[in-house]
């Protein structure tokens, strides 16, 4: 057997975004020893896109918010699909972990009394996210990882992790993976993994997520056993740019509309009054004029439409570009310009006037954003106990856009950057408590290791075949038409036929040139990951015969109350990874306490 | 649209040399997008750095037309006619053709003594917004080590980079040094073992930021000012003197950790 660089962990944590940082902090601070890794430089992961804010009902500019509030507009807009205790751990401890970050160097805008300033954003009821202008989450990351270089924790930059290894008991005890700038394997044996690799966007065409975003925790999860759930409730967000073609998809923040930005069709028209669904009707202003009042006094109006949550605003702007009402480049208009003065959107809204005015030409202060909705988050994920985040799978451990249930079937803006911080930390706790009540040393499969790094090697040693960029392209325009943000059954039908081709393809992929950063062959030991995860949310989505939150059907319009009452689960029970089949089948939701319901009988 | 013609550096640590490649030009379209059609057609194993293609992480650092940018950031139709050359940042060791090393830089941040604020009361701290802008001038820096890049002080003299920690860091050093709850002096430190005495203000470090921000005006010459009343102004010696209070210095101000 071939001799790799090896290392020996308590904890390892895969993925250094807001989650992986805040685990690996928390399983630091308990005196373990930690090593973080992540597939690109520190600091770059995708949380320093969030742009708008930490969802976290501190009260400083409403006093009446509370946790409970905040955990209610958390299950109604994930249409009740949530796990009720990850939404109620999430509301009660986001306030502590915003104040944290203030005491290891974060500077969020103020209240003019000093305290942390919130702002509104879609399906908060109050005012509730502290920011920093538009950039919250590149503060939320740099915070986060210079606290992590404080404690002296080992990082492991451009490295990617292929797969999960286990020991004889089915335990997680270690990972292989190789390093991208010198093309060697690497392998760590652990006591505790906790995954913390981000979304799955990069399967789809017009998408806010990068190339990191390729499902790689989604996957090893379920190849080691771990149970997936809802796969299918991926978001769609509301405002991505949609020219110049090279850049569409791309975030436009919510904060703009919380802010006073409206979104208009060629007409002309505010179109969100007419899209108002009953759920929402009692708390949504009803005309132009009540709606304008309520930004600057919530007790003076009802919330605007265009502040409802994503999964409602997404399909109304679908609705208006199919029915030719759209911009000229096939998305509405969102307008600042006409609405707040020049001064006032260059402070509020920096980094999107810049982003506008350099890759578009657009002057945001002087006229509307063309805007559409982007591939941008899924809430589904692996399966986790609330208070410890442990997956179905001893030893192993989820937090943050890997992990399911948070987010029921919709999220709400701001609550991504709470979530990596809350349960970022709850792993790192339950972790940490795992390996202190662990007995014996982990040990690894060398035969297995061995065989994922001959796998991974094979694309080198085919003289034709087929270039890995052909197939993900072909993988992001099929899931972007049959498994976008509208989906019918014979759609998602010939989805399987075309992933089950597209597994085919890359069992031919061929790379040429060395290891040493190879792109090529970086995405090529990407696509299995891609791949599965493509077929979980398809197989989810196809299954889920109904209508809720980030899934829409074509042909099963509405909710149905019978399919509210479960959670999809998918699970490869015999293994076999990319070529793997998945199981799929519905389990009763976790039952809220009566304590918990009366909060939704109120407003019925 | 026309064909352009992307003249980029092929190579490793042992040498390289630049490579023409011909392909079609799109509307709207960004430098790193061009090499991303390349990736996908022509050169697959051509190696480039990034993140979120939107300005945002500063990772697909590059010198474009010899000027260091973000690939992500630089429009093809805002480039001069002719070939587009887009060569590796030149002040690190190459890994593979515009790729860089750049763990200087992140052996330098772990250098840098952490925030060190007085424990919070109760309801968490106050600061004013007009106290908190000016470190959130510094904040926006997206790490894409483009200062760093820049900076002759390293870009020209390798044996520099030992006790240099360039512009990136001087704006994390005046970040702290400016925040309202820092406790650290860490004046000492960046005068002594930082190097901020190299720096002679030639503003490229300003010029190259992507984020605007007013690194030398804003960061490096208060920084020096403030380093320099520490460690000269009599009135301030006399003052310790009279106080029998002494300046943190630069072991101490490295030593200490929350």
């Amino acid at each position: 057997m071939a001799d790799y660089e090896s290392h020996s962990y308590d904890v390892i944590i895969i993925g250094a975004g807001g989650a992986g940082l805040r685990a690996a902090i928390e399983a630091k601070g308990r005196g373990l020893n930690v090593a973080l890794i992540c597939k690109s430089l520190l600091g770059k992961a995708h949380t320093v896109m969030a742009e708008g804010g930490v969802a976290a009902a501190m009260g400083n500019v409403y006093s009446e918010d509370n946790w409970q509030v905040h955990f209610r507009d958390t299950m109604r807009g994930g249409k009740m699909l949530n796990n009720w205790r990850m939404a109620q751990l999430h509301a009660q401890e986001s306030p502590d972990r915003v104040r944290e970050l203030e005491g290891w160097g974060a500077l969020f805008d103020r209240t003019k009394d000093g305290r942390i300033l919130q702002r509104d954003v879609g399906g908060h009821r109050s005012a509730r996210l502290a920011h920093v202008g538009d950039r919250t989450g590149l503060e939320l990351i740099r915070t986060l990882q210079q606290k992590a270089v404080s404690m002296d924790i080992d990082v492991f930059m451009e490295c990617k992790i292929l797969k999960l290894l286990q020991d004889a008991e089915g335990r997680v005890s270690g990972a292989i993976g190789y390093w991208r700038p010198t093309g060697e394997f690497i392998s760590f044996t652990a006591k505790a993994v906790v995954l913390a690799s981000g979304g799955v966007g990069k399967s789809w065409k017009y998408t806010s997520n990068s190339w990191e975003g390729t499902g790689d925790g989604h996957a090893m999860a379920m190849w080691a056993g771990a149970d997936l759930i809802d796969m299918e409730c991926v978001q769609f967000h509301p405002t991505g740019m949609v020219w110049p073609l090279s850049v569409r998809g791309i975030l436009v923040t919510e904060g703009v509309r919380g802010d006073g930005g409206v979104l208009r069709n060629s007409d002309g028209k505010r179109f969100m009054f007419d899209y108002v669904a009953d759920m929402f009707r009692a708390e949504t202003a009803e005309s132009e004029e009540e709606a304008d009042k309520w930004y600057d006094d919530h007790t003076a109006g009802r919330r605007p439409p265009e502040l409802l949550p994503r999964d409602e605003v997404a399909r109304s702007i679908n609705s208006e570009v199919k029915a030719g009402r759209g911009s000229p480049h096939g998305g509405v208009f969102l307008d600042i310009a006409s609405r707040r003065s020049a001064e006032f959107i260059r402070r509020r809204l920096p980094s999107m006037y810049h982003q506008f005015m350099e890759l578009a030409g657009v002057d945001i202060t002087a006229t509307a954003m063309e805007v559409g909705p982007t591939c941008h988050y899924i809430m589904g994920g692996v399966r986790v106990d609330a208070d410890t985040t442990a997956t179905t799978v001893p030893g192993l451990f989820a937090a943050g856009e890997v992990a399911g249930g948070m987010h029921g079937s919709n999220r709400l803006g701001g609550n991504s950057l709470s979530d990596l911080l809350v349960f970022g930390r709850r792993a790192g706790m339950g972790a940490a408590d795992y390996v202190e009540g662990r007995t014996g040393t982990p040990t690894i499969d060398h035969d297995e290791l061995e065989a994922v790094v001959q796998e991974s090697l094979k694309p080198f040693t085919r003289e034709t075949g087929e270039n890995p960029y052909d197939i993900q392209r072909d993988l992001q325009e099929m899931m972007q038409s049959n498994v976008g943000i509208i989906r019918t059954g014979s759609e998602l039908e010939e989805a399987l036929v075309e992933l089950d081709k597209l597994v085919e393809r890359a069992d031919n992929v061929a790379v040429k040139g060395g290891r040493v950063y190879n792109p090529a062959w970086n995405l090529a030991t990407d696509l299995p990951s891609m791949l599965t995860v493509s077929r979980s949310v398809t197989l989810g989505a196809l299954n889920r015969k109904e209508s809720r939150g980030g899934h829409t059907r074509e042909d099963f319009p509405k909710p149905d109350p019978e399919f509210g009452k479960v959670n999809l689960v998918l699970s490869q029970p015999s293994g076999g990874g990319m070529h793997g089949e998945i199981k799929i089948s519905p389990e009763p939701l976790l039952q809220m306490p009566d304590d918990l319901k009366v909060l939704f009988e109120e407003t019925k | 649209m026309a064909d352009v013609t992307m003249r980029i550096w092929r190579g490793d640590d042992k040498g390289g040399q630049l490579v023409d490649y011909r392909i079609e030009g799109n509307e709207g379209e960004v430098v790193l997008d061009v090499i991303h059609r390349l990736q996908a057609t022509q050169a697959p194993d051509l190696a480039c750095r990034w993140n979120c293609k939107a300005g945002k992480c500063g990772s697909c650092s590059a010198e474009i037309n010899g000027m260091p940018r973000l690939m992500c950031m630089t429009r093809m139709d805002q480039l001069p006619a002719g070939p587009v050359t887009v060569t590796p940042m030149r002040t690190f060791p190459i890994i593979k053709d515009l790729v860089t090393d750049v763990s200087f830089n992140f052996e330098m941040a772990k250098r840098v003594p952490a925030f060190n604020p007085p424990p919070a009361p109760e309801g968490g701290y106050r600061m004013a917004q007009v106290d908190v802008e000016r470190g959130q001038e510094f904040r926006k820096c997206i790490e894409c080590f483009l200062c760093q890049n820049v900076c002759h002080v390293i870009r020209d003299h390798e044996d520099n980079k030992a006790h240099y920690a360039g512009p990136r860091f001087f704006i994390r050093y005046a970040e702290l040094e400016m925040h309202p709850l820092d406790t650290n002096d860490r004046r000492e430190l960046v005068r002594e073992r930082m190097g901020l005495g190299l720096c002679n203000i030639t503003k490229c470090c300003t010029e190259v930021c992507p984020e605007h921000i007013k690194i030398t005006d804003n960061a490096i010459i208060p920084l020096k000012e403030r380093a320099v009343d520490a460690h000269y102004d009599p009135v301030a010696w006399l003052g310790r003197k009279i106080t029998g209070r002494k300046k943190r210095s630069a072991d101490e101000a490295a030593a200490l950790r929350p």
